[in-house]
């Protein structure tokens, strides 16, 4: 299984700089919206971010990110997580909900200044905590809130019938953003942002599929700083032209053989959200030549993948490169509501684990990953559900598994000796030994 | 002053097998297990287990591996300088510093387990101080998958030693105690072994007998370890390793609830289950030190 021990050439990559820039910048502008004579509008990563964009210049205040990004910070994380549990949220709730809350109550934005007030909060109900989170986020800050439920179900089944029924809460929630904000709305605008979101998931989608190559040109640590600017700012026409850059930059390094690591000999995948105030994790286990050359999560919280002629999984369509007709508002909501009843975080992770396991099947077929590290991750229930039947799926197929017990976002619930102990023994059963000490 | 009973401490203690002659060896090798609870050394002449010691673990792990290789070496004439090579495991194995490799205990566990019962072993689990383990290995003790219990200490040989003192009975005869009731109780949580301790107490106040609540404990931590090892996939060639295999009231009512009995110790073995790791090591060591010199 593991191959004998070889250097690659590797080289940094150029657009990592710029993917630093691109999100820093979103969360000035987050702060600074209101002085730029911008709408700030707050909700989930996974919100249909591009719909207020028919109310003219926005910047969309995700919470997960920025949840996460708080979570790095162990002081001020700490502070965050206390402020929501001392307002009697219990402590098994949401990681980043926590973050999030916390910030707002103690009124501490962590780029600066206060919290930023949103103009109003909108959310897709696809995880029932989140529905809640920002119920409560404009509860708090005496902010219009707009849901969206999200349907869900088994893939491919229903479809027209789901259709309709998101568009028709798009059509209603444009009604309410025209009126909760004065605004008129402009479906050009709307177009653009549906065509950039798309064309950002779909280039994203690309550009994982060119991990498949050995060695793999990314890792996940570098994975997670490139795909957030899918996640920030997706319907922005910068994130198109970023992803255009990155997806060249990605495809030069297969064809002259770049490794993002250099001593690639093993190569891993992981499932959920990582701890992310301790992302050493995987510059640990390249000390012993793995690569962690991506997950589900990483993959397809921005992206999406669909089987291709010639059954290899591949970057889906955008609605303009199918043909669909984006010509009148129904046509673009259409269309708008098809991509997101179609996305596999929605419907395979929060949803139905046996599609996920399926769907991880093949991607460590094809991405030809020796093992899977599941972190059973107590931070987000939906993440969490179903990843021990994903881990029987894979053991069943053969597959090494490691699982560790963790929390994306609140690091008492990680045990940092205890994790490294089992790498160290799932690595010295895959037959790995430490390149460097 | 009055002196406290500590009925948690057990027994350390030491063995040399009389049938092997050390001078007469090529090779001499240990492993050393340093646990959270106890830290085993067990030297290996040539093939043949030469000796063992069993101490438990103090407040740094340098002196505490010390400790159970002096033990282990005490009477045989040999001496540290004796023993060529000196593999490290357990929780405190990076803190070695005589010994030439640090392995993982999962690892240790597996192949110990493998020259203690033998080829046949598919399934092991290690019950220690402060961890449980599921291992799966192949005919060789390589370690093919694994799984650790979650981070609290109910289910462990920590829990049980709380429950020891909790009901002033000696560690050793918890087992025994434990099967001395008229009808099994409901097992106390298994969560954590604070609450199960809370329990534990209430359960006296309510008139259980001391015998009741070890019952109900011991049922617990067996209960615990069956959900791990049916995570795992249980194959029925399996074995105990670790302090609490030598608790027969955790071991009974895990074969009960598992429906298989494990595979019991081979007639003519005379090593302690507890050393399985450390077993593990040396011979783990055995081989390092064949390859460095196959090497030059």
């Amino acid at each position: 299984m593991v191959t004998s021990i070889k250097k690659y050439q590797t080289r940094p990559l150029d657009s990592f700089k710029k993917a630093v820039e691109l999100r820093k910048e979103y969360y000035q502008n987050v702060r600074e919206a209101k002085q730029q004579g911008k709408l700030l509008i707050t909700g989930g990563a996974d919100s249909m971010v591009a719909l207020p964009a028919g109310l003219g210049d926005y910047v969309f205040f995700e919470g997960e990110p920025y949840g996460a990004t708080i979570s790095m910070d162990p002081e001020f994380s700490g502070k965050c997580v206390e402020a929501a549990e001392a307002k009697n949220f219990a402590r098994d709730m949401c990681a980043y909900m926590r973050n999030y809350w916390g910030s707002m109550f103690l009124n501490k934005y962590y780029f600066g200044g206060e919290f930023p007030k949103p103009d109003f909060v909108m959310q897709l109900g696809f995880c029932d905590t989140h529905a809640k989170w920002m119920q409560q986020v404009g509860e708090y800050m005496n902010a219009p809130y707009f849901g969206i439920d999200m349907p869900v179900g088994t893939p491919g089944r229903n479809v027209e019938a789901k259709v309709k029924y998101l568009t028709s809460q798009m059509n209603d929630a444009i009604e309410w953003m025209q009126k909760v904000t004065g605004r008129k709305y402009d479906d050009d605008k709307l177009r653009e942002a549906v065509r950039n979101e798309c064309k950002s998931s779909t280039l994203w989608s690309e550009i994982v599929c060119y991990n498949k190559a050995i060695p793999a040109p990314l890792e996940q640590r570098l994975i997670f700083t490139l795909f957030i600017i899918c996640i920030l700012r997706r319907y922005e026409r910068k994130s198109v032209e970023f992803y255009e850059t990155l997806r060249d930059e990605v495809k030069q390094r297969v064809a002259d053989g770049i490794a993002a690591v250099a001593t690639e000999r093993c190569r891993l995948m992981d499932d959920s959200q990582p701890p992310w105030y301790f992302l050493q994790l995987y510059k640990y286990m390249e000390k012993y030549g793995v690569s962690v050359v991506g997950s589900h999560y990483s993959f397809f919280l921005g992206g999406s993948l669909e089987e291709m002629p010639d059954g290899s999984l591949g970057a889906p369509k955008t609605p303009d490169e199918m043909g669909m007709p984006m010509k009148t508002r129904e046509d673009i909501l259409r269309a708008y509501a098809l991509w997101y009843i179609k996305k596999p975080i929605i419907s395979q992770m929060f949803a139905l684990p046996h599609f996920k396991s399926e769907t991880m099947l093949r991607l460590v077929k094809e991405w030809k990953v020796n093992g899977v590290i599941f972190h059973l991750n107590r931070g987000c229930e939906g993440t969490a559900m179903g990843q021990m039947e994903n881990r029987l799926a894979l053991t069943k197929a053969g597959i090494p598994v490691m699982t560790y017990e963790g929390n994306m976002a609140d690091r008492r619930e990680f045990d940092e000796a205890q994790t490294l102990r089992r790498i160290d023994a799932f690595m010295e059963s895959l037959g790995l030994s430490k390149l460097e000490s | 002053m009055t002196t406290q009973v500590e009925y948690w401490r057990w027994t350390e203690s030491r063995y040399t097998n009389p049938e092997v002659d050390w001078r007469k060896a090529s090779t001499i090798t240990a492993g050393i297990d340093v646990g959270s609870v106890s830290s085993k050394a067990a030297v290996m002449a040539d093939n043949e287990i030469l000796a063992y010691g069993l101490m438990r673990t103090g407040s740094n792990s340098p002196d505490s591996a010390l400790n159970a290789i002096n033990r282990a070496i005490e009477g045989t004439g040999l001496t540290m300088k004796d023993i060529k090579f000196i593999v490290g495991t357990g929780y405190g194995r990076i803190n070695i510093p005589f010994a030439g490799k640090a392995i993982t205990e999962i690892a240790c566990h597996a192949r110990g387990a493998n020259y203690i019962w033998g080829p046949v072993v598919r399934t092991i689990l290690d019950m220690g101080g402060q961890d449980c383990k599921a291992i799966h290995c192949d005919e060789k003790g390589k370690v093919t998958a694994f799984l650790m219990n979650d981070k609290c200490a109910a289910g462990t040989g920590r829990g049980m030693e709380v429950f020891a003192d909790l009901l002033q009975v000696p560690i050793t005869q918890v087992g025994e105690m434990s099967l001395q009731v008229d009808k099994e109780p409901p097992p106390v949580s298994s969560t954590c072994v604070v609450f199960a301790k809370s329990e534990g107490i209430g359960l006296l106040r309510q008139g259980w007998s001391k015998n009741m609540v070890l019952a109900a404990y011991c049922s617990a931590m067996a209960h615990r370890v069956v959900t791990l090892l049916e995570r795992i996939g249980m194959e029925k060639e399996f074995v105990l390793t670790g302090g609490i295999s030598k608790n027969i009231g955790v071991v009974s009512r895990l074969e009960k609830e598992l429906g298989i009995q494990a595979v019991p110790l081979p007639k003519d073995q005379k090593f302690d289950p507890q050393l399985a790791g450390a077993i593990g090591g040396a011979l783990f060591a055995r081989d390092l030190l064949a390859k460095s010199r196959k090497a030059f």
